[in-house]
């Protein structure tokens, strides 16, 4: 082939690095999935032979070059073994939400017309079942654990293992035809289409090919040092753009380990047995993990609060100037290696992240206290910016140039330009090729030089040449009197409070602005404990006056940090309310990966949204749930709608655009 | 009542087989107290067998009969094709007969794993020297038992707190975990008396598939005492009611739903 000639080494394909690593890393373990209280382990020549065995099944069932194979289940090595087999064949894996209800798995199967699914048992099963009859395409599922399924109907059903049997069995017969098909794959073609989760409109399936994702593995792994010793833990949705290029890009060009927790329940512990080297995970995850820790140090005993208090104030003090290298003094080096002793390595064991080398967060902005704390304990926590499109990487954080409210700098061989509205272009290697049966969406988003919109509005840190973020520009408004107006940027301020968990702020051609609120039912549950308040059920806890009362405060210190911005002094919230139910992607009001759909839920809550603006105190609302099977209920109750005390402003001064 | 003595195959594809265990003309007396009066009815293989009744109608009573804890003054237990002799419950639990409590009685200060294994009892023939000496045949038995107790916590999706201390576990959970040690005997008949009792909607309704599948998966007998009444209708083949100590609806839950005596009895009408 010809463009194959790029690729470093012939290594034009994922298929291709895995024959590498069978033959270099043979006895190099490759995957390891804790099953039965044990860690299962496949080193990479076991899991070729594996990829191999099921490669030759696909063959069997009569997969054909160009086919969709849709796959659905948490993360286990036999779906990562799914995805490359199907490369193998010359199909494109099209990794789905596991968690997705039965409408949208039908949405992205009829996109594709896949003709395939690997599944992880009966939940999925049966819900390819129940939209079946409107895939035209769909003929085969192959499913992984056989628990309840033994009474179905098999004509179309087939388990794992039995693939792989089968196609073990036909290696003399289809042998010479998968390595014919093997040869072929190119640095173009497809590796993996991923659906974007897609905060306004339908998700649009992402093209990537082989060149995407290999080169944009492999300036990040040069870029962060990663080595073939690394350890990652697979935990982050296998549809996501992110686990596809750590658990199988980086994994695959590294040849490191990826490692499967035993379920979504046990991820603390099986963190913390692997004890990672390199470690992603979203700003969500290491709030809930540090609110766990302050929850526990409150019922800790006096000398243990003391002492893990005093190390922490040392912390916040000198550890992120440690981290960096930066000079400090000598006591403060003791003392902080005492604290080492006593509070930081105990806590960082607890917490899994004792060995973490490079740590990621991103997806969201990540406050700047917890941020604070997990690089005070000496943990290399950084950000990055990016999405599906550019297969992950933007903007990177170099070590010793990490900071909370930046993303970092032009990560290795991305171009970035910002356009005069404000938002932010790239060109690199990783950029995708297209949307799948979407031109104009393609021609809108990508132009001809290859450069790609964002859809964000940012801007470089002149000092340091760092990447700012400001907010969605699709979501950058105006107020009524043409101030400017960023929800995003007021959401994350009131997020950051370990009491709230959702935010959406609205105000766009509005006289002022306002916001729905999600307690966090931990965080909230817990001090509701201690206080002797007894809830039944989240509604009740939202509903509770002190609980409003506490929430104000929050808004209230959130306004007057606002106020010293001249630029967002007009995105004080006046009046807010607790919502009675919690955002949830199950009702579409969020996308799977968790971020919240403003218009879609502006439209469901128009009643409530009314009410702020038109001062009522209170109001009554009735609200359609639908339950993780599909099945809707309803929930109703009377919120109290409150009013926040704001910073008084100068007149509205037009913002700069 | 079905009358096929070999056994059939019923509607959604389960087999059932052949009666596993009956009771002919069980009477239980307490001094002057007649806690059970001349019941008979039968257990067949891979069924789920339901008695039912309002509080006091000696439900619990009966469980205690099958599984040898009370001796009944009259009448017999027939298990597996013979008659049983007075059994101790221990002799019953080694005869493949395993139960779960209604108010939990579990290890609390042990984990969820320990507790699990000591349901493998029964499967552990070492002695006592073998055991402390760890090295050989122990060692193998230990790891065999193990792996099984392993499948069983996979089974019932409890590996999360497999290492936790069965005290701090709430209700739902417990009685999840003495379900585990139950099965870890791998009886072929499973008693579970209130099964259900004081959960909530969502862990009733986990309950429920975990019982429906381990009749399922492992083709257990499965004979429970439960209160909840749309429960007892959708798990079990057939019901058997008691009030006050007699047995006043043996039948399908379609069966039983219909029959006048049980309405009487669950609608409280005035007893002579």
């Amino acid at each position: 082939m010809a463009q194959s000639s790029e690729a470093a080494g012939g290594l034009a394909s994922i298929p291709a690095l895995l024959a590498r690593n069978a033959r270099e890393h043979a006895q190099r373990p490759a995957y390891r999935e804790k099953e039965f209280g044990i860690w299962q382990s496949w080193s990479w020549a076991e899991a070729a032979q594996e990829i191999e065995a099921l490669a030759l099944g696909f063959l069997e069932l009569g997969v054909a070059e160009g086919d969709f194979i849709a796959i659905a289940g948490r993360n286990r090595p036999y779906f990562y073994w799914a995805m490359v087999a199907a490369q193998c064949v010359g199909a494109v894996p099209v990794p789905v939400y596991q968690d997705s209800a039965a409408e949208e798995m039908a949405y992205v199967m009829d996109h594709c017309g896949a003709r395939f699914a690997v599944v992880e048992d009966q939940e999925q099963v049966d819900k390819l079942i129940e939209v079946q009859d409107r895939l035209s395409e769909f003929e085969q599922i192959i499913y992984v654990d056989p628990r309840g399924l033994r009474k179905y109907d098999h004509s179309v059903l087939h388990q794992f293992s039995e693939v792989q049997e089968k196609g073990r069995a036909a290696y003399d017969r289809l042998g010479v035809e998968l390595a014919a098909r093997r040869s072929k794959l190119s640095y173009d073609s497809v590796c993996v289409m991923l659906y974007t989760s897609g905060t306004t409109g339908k998700p649009k399936g992402v093209v990537l090919s082989n060149r995407n994702i290999i080169e944009a593995s492999k300036s990040s792994s040069e870029f962060d040092h990663l080595t073939k010793g690394e350890e990652v833990l697979a935990y982050l949705p296998m549809a996501w753009v992110g686990d596809f290029i750590f658990s199988i890009g980086q994994a695959y060009w590294n040849a490191f380990c990826v490692n499967c927790p035993e379920s979504a329940d046990t991820m603390q512990t099986d963190l913390r047995e692997i004890g990672p080297t390199y470690y992603f995970a979203p700003p969500r995850v290491f709030e809930t993990q540090l609110t766990n820790v302050m929850i526990r140090m409150e019922d800790a005993g006096r000398f243990k609060q003391k002492m893990f208090h005093h190390f922490m104030d040392l912390a916040r003090r000198v550890g992120p100037d440690i981290l960096d290298g930066k000079p400090v003094g000598m006591i403060d080096r003791l003392r902080y290696g005492l604290g080492n002793l006593c509070v930081y390595g105990p806590l960082k064991d607890t917490l899994g992240l004792s060995r973490v080398r490079v740590g990621y967060t991103a997806g969201e902005a990540i406050g700047p206290e917890i941020f604070e704390f997990y690089r005070s304990l000496g943990i290399n926590l950084k950000q990055l910016y990016g999405q599906t499109e550019a297969s992950v990487f933007i903007t990177l954080q170099p070590d010793g140039e990490v900071r909370n409210d930046t993303v970092g700098v032009a990560a290795p061989g991305v171009e970035i330009k910002i356009a005069e509205s404000g938002e932010v272009f790239y060109r690199s290697p990783g950029t995708f090729e297209y949307y799948y049966k979407n031109p104009e969406s393609t021609a809108s988003t990508k132009d001809p030089e290859g450069w790609v919109a964002t859809g964000d509005a940012g801007f470089f840190e002149p000092d340091t040449g760092h990447l700012k973020i400001i907010d969605r520009a699709k979501d950058v408004g105006k107020m009524a009197d043409g101030a400017l107006f960023a929800p995003k940027y007021v959401e994350n301020k009131l997020k950051f409070f370990p009491n709230i968990l959702e935010a959406v702020v609205f105000g766009n051609g509005r006289e002022m602005c306002t916001a729905f609120i999600n307690i966090d039912l931990t965080a909230v549950g817990n001090w509701a404990e201690r206080n002797n308040i007894g809830y039944a059920s989240y509604q009740e806890l939202a509903g509770h006056p002190q609980v409003l009362d506490t929430i104000r405060g929050h808004v209230e210190e959130v306004n007057r940090s606002l106020a010293e911005d001249p630029m967002l002094a007009h995105c004080q919230v006046h009046r807010f309310l607790v919502l009675h139910k919690e955002l949830d992607a199950d009702d579409g009001e969020m996308t799977r990966t968790r971020k919240v759909r403003r218009n879609i839920i502006a439209e469901k809550f128009a009643d409530l949204l009314g009410a702020l603006y038109d001062g009522s105190d209170e109001i009554f609302t009735t609200t359609e749930v639908t339950y993780e099977d599909g099945r809707k209920g309803s929930i109703s109750a009377t919120l109290k709608l409150v009013d926040a005390e704001i910073v008084p402003v100068e007149p509205a001064r037009v913002a700069a655009e | 009542m079905l009358d096929q003595t070999e056994g059939f195959v019923t509607e959604d594809g389960r087999k059932i087989g052949p009666v596993v265990m009956e009771m002919k003309n069980i009477t239980l007396r307490f001094g002057g107290v007649v806690a059970i009066k001349d019941i008979s009815f039968d257990i067949r293989e891979g069924e789920i067998r339901a008695i039912i009744g309002p509080n006091g109608a000696g439900k619990s009573s009966m469980l205690n009969v099958i599984s040898g804890f009370y001796h009944p003054q009259e009448g017999e237990v027939w298990y597996k094709g013979a008659k049983r002799p007075a059994m101790k419950p221990y002799q019953v639990a080694r005869q493949g007969i395993a139960r779960t409590f209604q108010n939990i009685a579990l290890f609390e200060g042990m984990s969820v794993l320990d507790n699990v294994m000591t349901g493998r009892f029964r499967q552990m023939t070492s002695g006592f020297w073998a055991q402390a000496l760890w090295k050989g045949p122990a060692e193998r038995e230990e790891i065999a038992n193990r792996e099984a107790v392993e499948r069983i916590i996979d089974f019932l999706e409890i590996q999360h707190i497999r290492k936790t201390p069965v005290g701090r576990l709430p209700y739902g959970l417990k009685k999840r975990v003495e379900l585990a040690r139950a099965l870890a005997a791998e009886p072929s008949i499973l008693l579970l008396d209130e099964p259900m009792a004081g959960m909530n909607v969502e862990e009733k309704e986990d309950m429920s598939r975990f019982i429906l599948d381990v009749n399922d998966e492992f083709g257990t007998t499965i004979a429970l005492i439960e209160h909840d009444m749309g429960v007892v209708m959708d798990l079990s083949d057939r019901v058997v009611v008691m009030d006050y100590g007699k047995k006043i609806g043996d039948g399908t839950p379609d069966e039983v739903r219909n029959n006048q005596d049980v309405i009487d009895a669950y609608l409280g009408v005035a007893h002579d």
